[in-house]
C-alpha cells in the first residue's frame, strides 16, 4: 500500500519543529514553542480542510439532491454550480446577526462553537494515512464516542439560549435522541473493537483484513442507523424537522452563527462518513496504484452518497417512533450482534487473540445468515401486526348508491 | 413484508435519478448552459465540425461555462404582458376600460386632431395601463369591440419602480406586435406564433372575416 | 415525578409557519409533545371575495373565483358558472360541457397531486415526492396553458360555455397525459403507498369517523376516506357525468392513509372520466349565444359541483341588474377543518403536521 508521500500528523510536525527550533537556539524554550506551533499548523490544516470539505459537501449535497428531486440543483457560480458554497456563505457572514431580546447570551453565542468544536475534533483521529492527524492516539474510539456526546449538550443550549418554543421542542427532542442513539451506537462500535482488539484508529484499519461490513453486517446495520441519528438525517431528523418546528433548534440564529451551525451541521456527515469507513470499510486500504487517501475518500463518498439517498427518499419518523426504534430495535440487535461476534471470537481465535482471514469468512458466513434471518423475521411479525388494513365498507349513514342507480 | 416498502422507494428515487425521460421539464432561464452541440446548432454546423473549428469554445462548453439566452416553450395562447394594441384599430370607445374588472386601463381621449375631419374615430391621448395590478385575466381583450387590444405574449417586465410598470400610449405604439392568439386563434393558421417572435399587423387580427351583406342583414332583423 | 412542576405550553403555529398551507393559525396546547388544545384562526387572506363580487358583472366574477382555492380554478369557475347558468337559465352546448368537464377533471388531478406531495413533504420526505408530484401537475399545467393561455388563474370558463375552443394540439397532448397518468400514479404509489415509514406515521392517526364527518358537514376526499359513499358527480350528476361510468372509492376507517389513499384512487377515476369524455365529444358550438352583460331575471340559485376539495357551492342571488345582489360561496376548504380540534386532541406534534396536511385546505378559499 503507498500513501501519499508527506502526509501531516502532529508528532512528525513537532519532531520538525523541534529540530528547528533547537537548531536556532531557543535551548529550552524550543519544547513548548515547537508544541504550540505544531498545534497550531494542526489546527489550522484540520479546520480549513474541513471547512472546504463541508462547502465542497453541501454543494455535493445539493446537486445529488437535486438530482433525485429530478431538478438541476445549484449551477450557476462558476462550472457546475461549485462555488454556491462561498457565495452562500458570504451572504451569511453579511447579514444581520441577530440576538433575541430575551435569549440568554452567553448560551446562544456559545451553543454554535460547543457544536463545531467536537465535530472537528474527530476528524484529528481519523486516519487518513497511516497514522491520523494527531499521529494515532491509542484510545480514537473512546475518544469520538466521548466528543460526540458533547453535542446533545451544544443543540440544547441552542434551543434554550435562544429562549423559543419551537427551538425548546427542537432541542428537547434533540436531546432525548442523540442521548438515546449513543447506546445503539456504542454497541456498534464494541462489537468492532471485540474484532480488532484495540482501540487505536490505525489497528482497527489493519486488523481489517476483510471488510468488517462483510464481517459484521447487522453490527454494521446498528451502528449505521444509529450514526445517522445521531447527525439527525432523514429519517430522524427530528431535531430541525423543518416542517413541523420551522427549524428546530435553530430557529433563532442568523449571520454568522447560522453559518457555523450550517458548518457543524454538514460536518457531521462528512465525519459519519469517515468514522463508518474506517471502522466498517477497510479505512485506508484498497489496492495498489491508487493511494489509501484515494481509497479512503472515495469509501466517504459512497458513505455520503447513500446517506443522501435515504435522504432524497424517505419521509421522517414521529418522536417517539424514532425512541421506541433505538430502544426496542437498535439496542436489541446491537447486544445480539454482540453476543455473536464475542463467542465465535472464543471459538476462532488463535493464541495471540487474533482471528485469522479464513476464519473470518467463516465468521461473516455465519453472520450474514444470522443477521438475514434475524431481519426477516423481525420484518415478518412486524408486518402481520401492521399492513393489515380492513376492507372499506360503505358508510349506512349516506345512501347514494340507492338514490344514483 | 414489512420494511420492502422502503427499499422499493429506494428503487424509485434512482431510476428518477438515473432516467433521462423522466427528468423535470425544466429550463434554465434568462440563459442555458450549452453544450457544443447546442453551440454548434446554433451555428448551423455540424458538432465534429464545430469541435474542431473552435475548440476553445467548445472545452468551455464542456465544462458549462457558455450559456445561451433560451425562452420556456410557451404556447401561443399564452396570455402575457406587453399588450398589443394597434392605433389603427382603437376607436378610444374606452370599453376596455370600462370592462376590466380592475378598472386599470386609463382612457383620455380628445376630438380634435387628425382624425377629426375623417369625422371616424378620436384622437387617443392617454391608455395607460397599470401592468402591475393587471391580472391578465383578458377580459379587456373580449371587450373590444375593434379588436384593436391584445394579450401579449411575454413576461419580463421586471422593473425596480411600480410607476414603471404603466404602459403609456406611446409605449404601446412603439412595441412590437406580438398578440397571443387567445382570442384570435384563427391567428395560428397563418402560422402565427408570438412566442417564437412573429408578429401581426393590425388588418390581421380582426375577429372575423368581413360579414356579407346578408349576414349583416340577418342580424339587424333579428334584432 | 412529584418533584417536577410541569405546565402546558402552548405555541402559535403560523400564521408564517412551512407547513401551514398559507397563511393559517392555529393556536395549540402542548402537555411536552402531546396535543391538549388546538384552536384554529383564519382570516388573514381574506379579501372579501363575496362582497367583491357584489360590484362585479357575472363574468368579471369568473376571475374572482380563480382566487379562491388557486390550486383548482377550473373546478370553481365551473362551479360559478354554473350557478350562473341555473340563476339566467342558459342552456350549455354538449361540447362546452364536455370540455368543462375534461378540464375539472385535469383539475382536480392537478389539486390531488399538489394535496399527496404535500402531505409528504409535511411528513418530512424531504420534497422528493413533491416534486414527483410537480412534475405530473406540470404537464396538466402545460395543457391548461393550451386551453387558455394560462395556468393557475385561468378563467377559462363563461356562464353559457367556455370562453375558446381547444386547439388542435390539445387533444394529442392531452392523450398521451392520459396514457402517462397511470404509470406516474403507479410510480408514486410505489413510493409512498407501501412505505414503511409512511404506513406508520399515517395509520390510525387522526381518525375521522363517518358520523362525527357527517354532523361537521364534511364533503369530498375527506367525507368519502371516512367510508361515506358521497359524491356529487354521482348523487347529482351535473354537466355530463351521468354519461361516464366511473366509481367513488371510499376508506376504510377514515384515518390519515385513507385521506391519502382516497385521492390516489380519485385520480385514477379522474383519468378514467377523461378517457371517456375523449371517447364521446363531438364537435359543435362551445358558447350559448349569451349577451355580453348578463341580466339574469331577479332570484336566487344555489349550485354546488364537487370541486377537488369538496362540495364547492355558490349561492347567488340577481336582483334583475348586471352584477349579483348577494354572492355566498360554500367553501369546502372551509367546511372542512370545523373538525380540526377533535381530530387533533391527543396526537403529538408531529401528527398534528400530518393530519392537518391532509384535511388539504387552501387557504384562499378558507378565508375568500
Ligand atoms: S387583462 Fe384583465 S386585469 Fe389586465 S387590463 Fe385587461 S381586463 Fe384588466
Ligand atoms: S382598445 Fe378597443 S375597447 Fe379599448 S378603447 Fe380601443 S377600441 Fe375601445
Amino acid at each position: 500500500m503507498n500513501y501519499l508521500p508527506g502526509f501531516i500528523d502532529f508528532y512528525t510536525l513537532y519532531d520538525f519543529c523541534l529540530t528547528l527550533f533547537q537548531n536556532f537556539g531557543f535551548g529550552d524554550n524550543a519544547e513548548w514553542l515547537s508544541y504550540l506551533t505544531a498545534g497550531v499548523i494542526i489546527s489550522f490544516i484540520v479546520i480549513n480542510l474541513m471547512i472546504l470539505s463541508t462547502a465542497f459537501y453541501t454543494w455535493f449535497e445539493r446537486r445529488v439532491l437535486g438530482r433525485f428531486q429530478v431538478r438541476r440543483g445549484p449551477n450557476r457560480n462558476g462550472p457546475f454550480g461549485i462555488f454556491q458554497p462561498f457565495a452562500d456563505v458570504v451572504k451569511l457572514i453579511m447579514k444581520e446577526d441577530t440576538i433575541p431580546t430575551e435569549a440568554d447570551r452567553p448560551v446562544f453565542t456559545l451553543a454554535p462553537i460547543a457544536l463545531v468544536a467536537p465535530t472537528l475534533l474527530i476528524m484529528t483521529v481519523i486516519p487518513m494515512g497511516e497514522s491520523s492527524f494527531l499521529g494515532s492516539l491509542n484510545i480514537g474510539i473512546l475518544f469520538i464516542v466521548g466528543v460526540t456526546s458533547v453535542n446533545s449538550i451544544a443543540i440544547f443550549m441552542a434551543g434554550w439560549g435562544s429562549r423559543n418554543k419551537y427551538a425548546i421542542l427542537g432541542s428537547m427532542r434533540g436531546a432525548a435522541m442523540l442521548i438515546s442513539y449513543e447506546i445503539p451506537m456504542a454497541l456498534g462500535i464494541t462489537s468492532v473493537l471485540l474484532m480488532s482488539g484495540s482501540l487505536a484508529m490505525t489497528s482497527i484499519v489493519s486488523s481489517q483484513d476483510i471488510w468488517f461490513i462483510v464481517v459484521m453486517p447487522l453490527g454494521f446495520f446498528v451502528f449505521m442507523a444509529a450514526a445517522t441519528a445521531e447527525i439527525s438525517r432523514t429519517p430522524f431528523d427530528q431535531i430541525e424537522a423543518e416542517s413541523e418546528l420551522g427549524s428546530g433548534y435553530n430557529t433563532e440564529f442568523s449571520g454568522i452563527k447560522f453559518a457555523i451551525l450550517f458548518l457543524a451541521e454538514f460536518m457531521a456527515p462528512i465525519v459519519t462518513a469517515a468514522v463508518v469507513a474506517t471502522l466498517f470499510l477497510g479505512g485506508t486500504k484498497g489496492f495498489d496504484p491508487i493511494p489509501g487517501q484515494i481509497w479512503f475518500v472515495l469509501k466517504m463518498f459512497v458513505v455520503i452518497f447513500v446517506l443522501l439517498w435515504f435522504r432524497a427518499t424517505w419521509p421522517r419518523l414521529r418522536v417517539d417512533q424514532i425512541m421506541g426504534f433505538a430502544w426496542k430495535g437498535l439496542f436489541g440487535l446491537g447486544i445480539l450482534n454482540i453476543f455473536i461476534v464475542a463467542i465465535e471470537i472464543m471459538i476462532f481465535r488463535t493464541e495471540e487473540g487474533t482471528v485469522g482471514t479464513s476464519n473470518m469468512l467463516i465468521m461473516s458466513a455465519i453472520n450474514w445468515v444470522i443477521a438475514v434471518v434475524t431481519l426477516l423475521t423481525l420484518m415478518r411479525i412486524y408486518g402481520q401486526k401492521k399492513l393489515e388494513r380492513p376492507i372499506p365498507v360503505p358508510s349506512p349513514l349516506a345512501n347514494m348508491g340507492v338514490e344514483a342507480d | 413484508m414489512y420494511g420492502t416498502g422502503i427499499i422499493k422507494g429506494l428503487g424509485i428515487t434512482m431510476k428518477n435519478l438515473v432516467i433521462p425521460s423522466r427528468q423535470f421539464n425544466i429550463h434554465q432561464y434568462p440563459n442555458r448552459k450549452a453544450s457544443p452541440a447546442d453551440l454548434a446548432k446554433l451555428e448551423e454546423k455540424n458538432t465534429i465540425s464545430f469541435l474542431f473549428s473552435n475548440p476553445i469554445k467548445s472545452v468551455k462548453a464542456l465544462v458549462g461555462l457558455v450559456t445561451i439566452e433560451e425562452r420556456l416553450p410557451q404556447h401561443a395562447r399564452f396570455r402575457g404582458e406587453e399588450f398589443a394594441w394597434y392605433d389603427q384599430r382603437c376607436t378610444g370607445c374606452a370599453s376596455c376600460a370600462k370592462y376590466c374588472p380592475l378598472g386599470i386601463i386609463k382612457i383620455v381621449t380628445d376630438t380634435s386632431g387628425a382624425n377629426l375631419q375623417e369625422g371616424q374615430s378620436y384622437d387617443i391621448e392617454t391608455f395607460d395601463i397599470d401592468i402591475g395590478r393587471c391580472m391578465f385575466c383578458g377580459l379587456c381583450v373580449e371587450a373590444c369591440p375593434y379588436d384593436a387590444l391584445h394579450m401579449g405574449s411575454g413576461f419580463e417586465e421586471g422593473t425596480y419602480r411600480r410607476s414603471e410598470l404603466v404602459i403609456d400610449v406611446e409605449r404601446l405604439r412603439k412595441a412590437d406586435k406580438k398578440p397571443s392568439t387567445w382570442f384570435r386563434p384563427q391567428l395560428t393558421d397563418r402560422g402565427h406564433d408570438p412566442i417564437r417572435g412573429s408578429q401581426a399587423d393590425w388588418d390581421e387580427v380582426g375577429r372575423h372575416e368581413k360579414p356579407t351583406g346578408d349576414q349583416q342583414r340577418d342580424r339587424w332583423a333579428k334584432r | 415525578m412529584t418533584g417536577i412542576r410541569t405546565e402546558p405550553i402552548t405555541i402559535n403555529l403560523g400564521p408564517q409557519h412551512p407547513s401551514t398551507h398559507g397563511v393559517f393559525r392555529l393556536r395549540v396546547t402542548f402537555d411536552g409533545e402531546e396535543i391538549i388544545d388546538a384552536e384554529p384562526v383564519f382570516g388573514y387572506l381574506h379579501r372579501g371575495t363575496e362582497k367583491l363580487a357584489e360590484t362585479r358583472n357575472y363574468v368579471q366574477i369568473v376571475t374572482l373565483t380563480d382566487r379562491m382555492d388557486y390550486l383548482a380554478s377550473m373546478s370553481n369557475n365551473l362551479a360559478y358558472v354554473r350557478t350562473v347558468e341555473k340563476l339566467a337559465n342558459i342552456e350549455v352546448p354538449e361540447r362546452a360541457q364536455y370540455i368543462r368537464v375534461i378540464s375539472a377533471e385535469l383539475q382536480r388531478i392537478a389539486s390531488h397531486l399538489m394535496a399527496t406531495g404535500f402531505l409528504l413533504n409535511d411528513l418530512g420526505a424531504l420534497a422528493t415526492p413533491l416534486v414527483y408530484c410537480f412534475r405530473e401537475r406540470e404537464r396538466i399545467l402545460d395543457l391548461f396553458e393550451m386551453l387558455c393561455g394560462a395556468r393557475i388563474t385561468l378563467s377559462y370558463m363563461r356562464p353559457g360555455g367556455v370562453f375558446q375552443d381547444a386547439p388542435e394540439d390539445f387533444w394529442p397532448s392531452l392523450e398521451s397525459l392520459v396514457g402517462d397518468l397511470p404509470h406516474y400514479l403507479d410510480e408514486l404509489e410505489s413510493l409512498i403507498t407501501s412505505n414503511e415509514i409512511v404506513l406508520a406515521r399515517t395509520k390510525n392517526v387522526g381518525l375521522l369517523t363517518d358520523e362525527q364527518a357527517i354532523d361537521n358537514s364534511i364533503s369530498g376526499p375527506n367525507l368519502r376516506a371516512s367510508g361515506v359513499k358521497w359524491d356529487l358527480r354521482k348523487a347529482d350528476p351535473y354537466e355530463i357525468y351521468d354519461r361516464v361510468k366511473f366509481d367513488v372509492p371510499i376508506g376504510a376507517i377514515g384515518d390519515t392513509f385513507d385521506r391519502y389513499l382516497v385521492r390516489i384512487l380519485e385520480m385514477r377515476e379522474s383519468v378514467k372520466i377523461i378517457e371517456q369524455c375523449l371517447e364521446q365529444i363531438a364537435p359543435g358550438p362551445i358558447r350559448a349565444n349569451t349577451p355580453f352583460f348578463i341580466r339574469p331575471p331577479a332570484g336566487e340559485a344555489y349550485s354546488a359541483v364537487e370541486g377537488p376539495k369538496g362540495e364547492l357551492g355558490f349561492y347567488m342571488v340577481s336582483d334583475g341588474g348586471v352584477a349579483p345582489y348577494r354572492c355566498k360561496v360554500r367553501a369546502p376548504s372551509f367546511i372542512n377543518i370545523t373538525p380540526l380540534r377533535d381530530m387533533l386532541k391527543g396526537w403529538k406534534m408531529g401528527d398534528l403536521i400530518i393530519i392537518f396536511g391532509s384535511i388539504d385546505i387552501v387557504l384562499g378559499e378558507v378565508d375568500r
